[in-house]
């Protein structure tokens, strides 16, 4: 029997279900500008040369922890069981950052700066959550 | 075209802070325009403009319209600005900028809301994706800017307690303030964690109330109530981007907006008597204290410490007691505390004879930043 998925997920639209595919698929996807080859994460258009045109295209998985956080108090009934937990912002190896969460890994371990991969955290038959484990 | 000490604020006013249950955030913007007006010894017919930052507990469009319907005006300008906490600053800017233009002549800046009595509105929710990871709440991207901020300078939670210890200082000199009893370094530590690094007495408080303050030419200033206080410099700056893509996450758009108030008011730091400096978190006044050159970037942490900040330090901050102690709202009683220190109508709190005060606003999660100087 299977409980029904209480947490917030991402609104999927067409701006970004390619992304979300890709996630379902175990591929990290990041944009890639047609025009002038910038990397973007979720942006609607370049923020360098302002071209909506772009191709998705796999990123390595790879990057460093920029900053984390560790949520103690409780905003979600649906996150209760997880208190305390960390919310990270990664910096992608291809540039953009994303904010999202480290597993296996202890609180007071996380540091800033520590090399990540991405791991795939399938939460509903719709949405796969990228999310980090420390590499090394 | 400068504008500076063409225009002043004459009028400034603040409601009852802390749970005011059963007055609602028109009331509590109408009470604080018609208590500013009162204190300008102007009537409402004067009023040509009604500038209004909308209510976080609820957004409503036209909010400055029912706003001037309530007041019983109907003026040449009304206008809803969102800048977030930047705004109520960005509001005597454009007041400042419809003067000179010789639109209006009188405007009056106005704020309430009721978020601690009535819904908590945005104070909570997720800012977007960042819900599936359990990212909510402004505490969580501020902790992520303090971490930062650690891990860039080693700036201790001792030190981000420094603040909150010397602000509540102030407050607890301010009969009308929300919290007042007596706060240490230990309290402070033993707070719970909010999100880490930030405990809850790093975080500011949610409070109901209200605050405005008229603006008008230095011309009509002259034979008003009070003396005017003159408005020497003001700037505005929006780093804008959402925190993960914002390329530094510890300096603010204090800098470029205080080098803009600085350079038009012709001072720097060092000429400043009193600081009103948002806190809506420990780390912002620390960062905003940097930006502004009061010492160096990363040296905000050691500059906070031992009371330089609170009675009787060398930089008077948050006289009032700041949205940490004196209310949480989003910062028009800054601009109405400097007022009051540089009338001399500050009581038990009063700063020694101040000549120049300096208020800053910022909102979102650091996303935008305006700054103001004044002087008597
Ligand atoms: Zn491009």
């Amino acid at each position: 029997m299977t409980t029904q998925y209480q947490k917030p997920t991402p609104e999927i639209n067409d701006e970004n279900r390619a992304f979300w595919e890709g996630c379902r698929q175990g591929e990290l996807r990041v944009q890639k500008c047609s025009n002038c080859g910038h990397i973007r994460h979720l942006s609607p258009a370049c923020p360098q040369c302002l071209k909506a045109e772009h191709e998705w295209v796999a990123a390595s998985g790879r990057g460093t922890v920029y900053s984390w956080i560790v949520v103690h108090q409780r905003y979600n009934r649906a996150f209760e069981e997880d208190l305390p937990y960390n919310v990270t912002i990664v910096e992608l190896d291809e540039g953009p950052r994303m904010v999202t969460s480290l597993v296996d890994v202890e609180n007071q371990d996380i540091k800033a700066g520590t090399p990540v991969e991405v791991v795939f955290d399938r939460v509903t038959e719709e949405i796969t959550l990228p999310k980090f484990k420390r590499i090394g | 075209m400068s504008l500076k000490d063409k225009h002043a604020i004459v009028g400034a006013a603040t409601t009852r802070f802390g749970k005011v249950p059963g007055v609602s955030a028109l009331a509590f913007t109408v009470e604080a325009a018609q208590l500013a007006l009162a204190d300008a010894g102007l009537a409402k017919d004067s009023v040509d403009a009604v500038l209004c930052k909308y209510p976080p507990s609820g957004f409503q469009g036209l909010w400055a319209h029912k706003v001037s319907e309530a007041l019983g005006i109907q003026p040449k300008i009304a206008a809803t600005i969102d800048q977030a906490g930047a705004t109520n600053i960005g509001l005597v800017q454009y007041a400042m900028m419809a003067i000179e233009a010789g639109l209006i002549e009188t405007a009056v800046c106005c704020y309430g809301d009721n978020p601690l009595s009535g819904p908590p509105g945005t104070y909570s929710k997720p800012r977007g994706p960042e819900g599936a990871y359990g990212m909510f709440g402004a505490p969580s991207g501020y902790a992520m800017i303090a971490q930062r901020h650690m891990e860039e300078f080693g700036t201790t939670s001792e030190q981000l307690g420094h603040v909150a210890v010397s602000t509540r200082a102030w407050a607890s000199k301010n009969p009308n303030a929300h919290k007042r009893d007596p706060m240490t370094i230990a309290d402070h530590q033993a707070s719970r964690y909010v999100a880490e690094p930030l405990h809850l007495l790093d975080c500011c408080l949610v409070s109901d109330g209200g605050a405005a303050v008229v603006v008008t030419s230095v011309e009509r200033a002259k034979d008003l109530n009070k003396p005017p206080v003159y408005i020497m410099g003001i700037g505005q700056h929006h780093i804008a981007w959402d925190l993960p893509q914002r390329p530094t996450l510890t300096t603010s758009g204090a800098k470029i907006s205080g080098e803009m108030a600085f350079n038009m008011a012709g001072v720097g730091p060092q000429d400043v008597d009193v600081c009103e400096l948002y806190d809506c978190f420990t780390v912002v006044p620390m960062i905003t204290l940097e930006d502004y050159g009061f010492c160096e970037k990363g040296e905000g942490g050691a500059f906070v410490e031992n009371g330089t900040t609170g009675p009787g330090g060398s930089i008077p901050m948050n006289t009032s007691g700041g949205l940490l102690s004196e209310s949480g709202m989003a910062g028009m009683q800054l601009i109405v505390e400097a007022v009051r220190q540089l009338r001399g109508e500050g009581g038990e709190r009063q700063v020694d004879d101040p000549e120049i005060a300096l208020v800053s606003g910022q909102g979102g999660i650091m996303h935008s930043h305006a700054t103001m100087i004044l002087r008597n």
